[in-house]
């Protein structure tokens, strides 16, 4: 029958269950930290190249009482929400035609999966040729960071539409736009979503290398001038922002969405 | 169009009320000469020799045989999803040319659309008609509640047993009140008792809407339960070879010694038209 779940026992809204994995990664990143401040400490290396994570950890809260990691983040999480932006809309219309589509799917199709197998960073060269060392050099490997994950997400789905959801459909009296609104679409949504999820993490990939060579300040850049002041510190510091922001953009959208789809679609 | 329904009636079996006034029920359906060939690894398949038939209004008939024999087949050209080879179906006079929601298709695995919950699932072809939220709404209600459903409106189809998504299946058909329900062997995948009881929810319904409707099954009792006429599908290439016209009193019990007499008969006949009708049996 369905609406009946029953739930296990619960202390303070979470189950043993649920709590000893926690418990466990937990004792696994301790024993790391203290790995790393052991060797930190034996002095194998000077400090400035290899610093523990007190270091680290200060030189983390000095950059965000400063403002700097703060005003870093949010200009590239604007470049990322501009360049994921355009890649969504051009992704979801350009899968959509390339998926139903025969003669597009031959040609441009064909383009799409050849230029997936060219890391975005590649396009950065160019993308300097033609608009300078400048905001739209980086949004430009952004969006091509997505772009082509995007396009093979939607286009798998709407090609592997199950038919006798359209036979259903037509059944019932859908015809034109309908079809692809209320039908297409929605059974594609499971892979339009892992096309979606795996192009935020390649247009991520792609702003941060596209902001190493870009001189304003940013979470790239400020990788960039940790190298130049020879302060590890400071670029580790960059790297665990830069692990935290990623990590939860990731959770706080992606994760969310994909269970509520994977639950609702009856795939687990 | 819906308000003509099967709404506010005092009920005889199965919690299903009877309308008072005489209900406008289903129109006839004329077949003449389907047929349906297709190439397959460059050969000519027959998957239906040419078919003649002639539905009442109101007429419940099923169509039995093995799997294979062109009955879906059939099925799906009346409903106008597929087309046919040659010949002409005619759904009340006017020449079917592709799908229309005077004729709806159900399907053995039910087709719920699992990204919508069962209310507005119900409410699918509706809101193709464009009727308004709060119409469809109310319209889409009353027939949840008529196949059983109620408290069940906010449901998803994973959360739902497989008598219960055909409930869904038939009250979404049945919203959009069609004249000819084409079943494609709907209770095929369900329990024995599941299937006992949407047998006798069905014929209520039909009873109480006087609708056409062709119900294609590869089990010999569920056919002689349920049809005025039987008729009785051969494959290779796919034709019917025998029509029984069933006259046992309704509501048929599957119990009853003439339905089961009936039943022998008709057994007889698929297993000498054909060593090979493996498919079909008696339970």
């Amino acid at each position: 029958m369905p609406n009946e779940t029953r739930t296990p026992p619960r202390w303070l809204g979470i189950s043993r269950e649920s709590l000893m994995p926690w418990l466990r990664r937990l004792a696994f990143y301790l024993v790391l930290l203290a790995l790393w401040e052991g060797v930190a400490r034996a002095g194998i290396w000077p400090e400035y190249l290899f610093p523990g994570p007190f270091t680290v950890l200060e030189t983390l809260i000095r950059g965000l009482r400063k403002g700097t990691f703060v005003t870093a983040t949010l200009v590239s999480l604007r470049r990322l929400a501009i360049g994921y932006g355009i890649s969504l809309v051009l992704g979801l219309i350009l899968g959509l035609l390339i998926g139903r589509i025969k003669a597009l799917n031959e040609t441009l199709g064909s383009l799409v999966l050849g230029l997936q197998a060219l890391p975005s960073v590649c396009w950065l060269p160019l993308a300097i040729l033609w608009f300078g060392l400048s905001e739209r050099a980086i949004i430009f490997v952004v969006v091509l960071g997505a772009l082509f994950s995007i396009i093979l997400g939607v286009e798998a789905g709407v090609k592997n539409t199950p038919p006798l959801y359209l036979k259903a459909a037509h059944t019932l009296g859908a015809h034109g736009i309908a079809i692809y609104t209320q039908v297409v679409l929605p059974a594609a949504l499971p892979a339009i979503l892992s096309g979606l999820k795996q192009g935020w993490s390649f247009a991520w990939r792609s702003l941060m290398a596209g902001e190493l060579l870009y001189f304003t300040l940013s979470l790239g850049n400020l990788l960039q001038t940790g190298r130049d002041l020879n302060d590890a510190a400071q670029v580790m510091a960059v790297m665990v922002m830069i692990i935290i922001v990623g990590v939860s953009l990731d959770q706080s959208i992606f994760a969310p969405l994909e269970r509520r789809v994977r639950e609702r679609w009856g795939l687990g | 169009m819906t308000e003509r329904m099967v709404g506010e009636v005092q009920m005889t079996r199965a919690g299903i009320t009877i309308q008072s006034e005489p209900p406008p029920g289903g129109i006839p359906l004329r077949i003449a000469g389907i047929h349906k060939t297709f190439v397959s690894r460059g050969r000519t398949v027959e998957a239906l020799h040419p078919v003649d038939l002639d539905v009442h209004a109101g007429e419940f008939i099923c169509l039995l045989g093995p799997s294979g024999c062109g009955k879906s087949t059939l099925l799906s050209i009346i409903a106008g999803l597929d087309s046919a080879s040659g010949g002409t179906v005619w759904a009340n006079g006017h020449e079917v040319r592709g799908p229309g929601t005077d004729r709806v298709l159900l399907f053995q695995e039910a087709a719920l659309f699992p990204w919508l919950d069962v209310q507005h699932n119900v409410e699918f072809g509706l809101r193709q008609a464009g009727i308004g939220a709060k119409e469809r709404a109310e319209i889409a209600q009353r027939f949840i509640n008529l196949v059983h459903l109620t408290g069940f409106e906010r449901s998803y189809t994973h959360q739902l047993s497989g008598g219960m998504r055909q409930r869904v299946a038939l009250a979404r058909a049945l919203a959009l009140d069609p004249a000819v329900l084409l079943m494609d062997e709907p209770f095929g995948a369900l329990d024995a008792l599941t299937r006992d009881r949407l047998q006798i929810e069905l014929e209520t319904i039909w009873a109480a809407t006087r609708k056409t409707i062709l119900f294609v099954t590869h089990n010999v009792r569920e056919a002689i339960a349920l049809g005025d006429r039987v008729l009785v599908f051969a494959p290779r290439p796919g034709r019917i070879i025998r029509e029984f016209r069933i006259n046992l009193p309704r509501p048929r019990r599957l119990e009853d010694h003439a339905l089961v007499d009936q039943a022998a008969t008709i057994l007889k006949v698929l297993h000498e038209s054909d060593d090979t009708a493996g498919g079909v049996h008696a339970q």
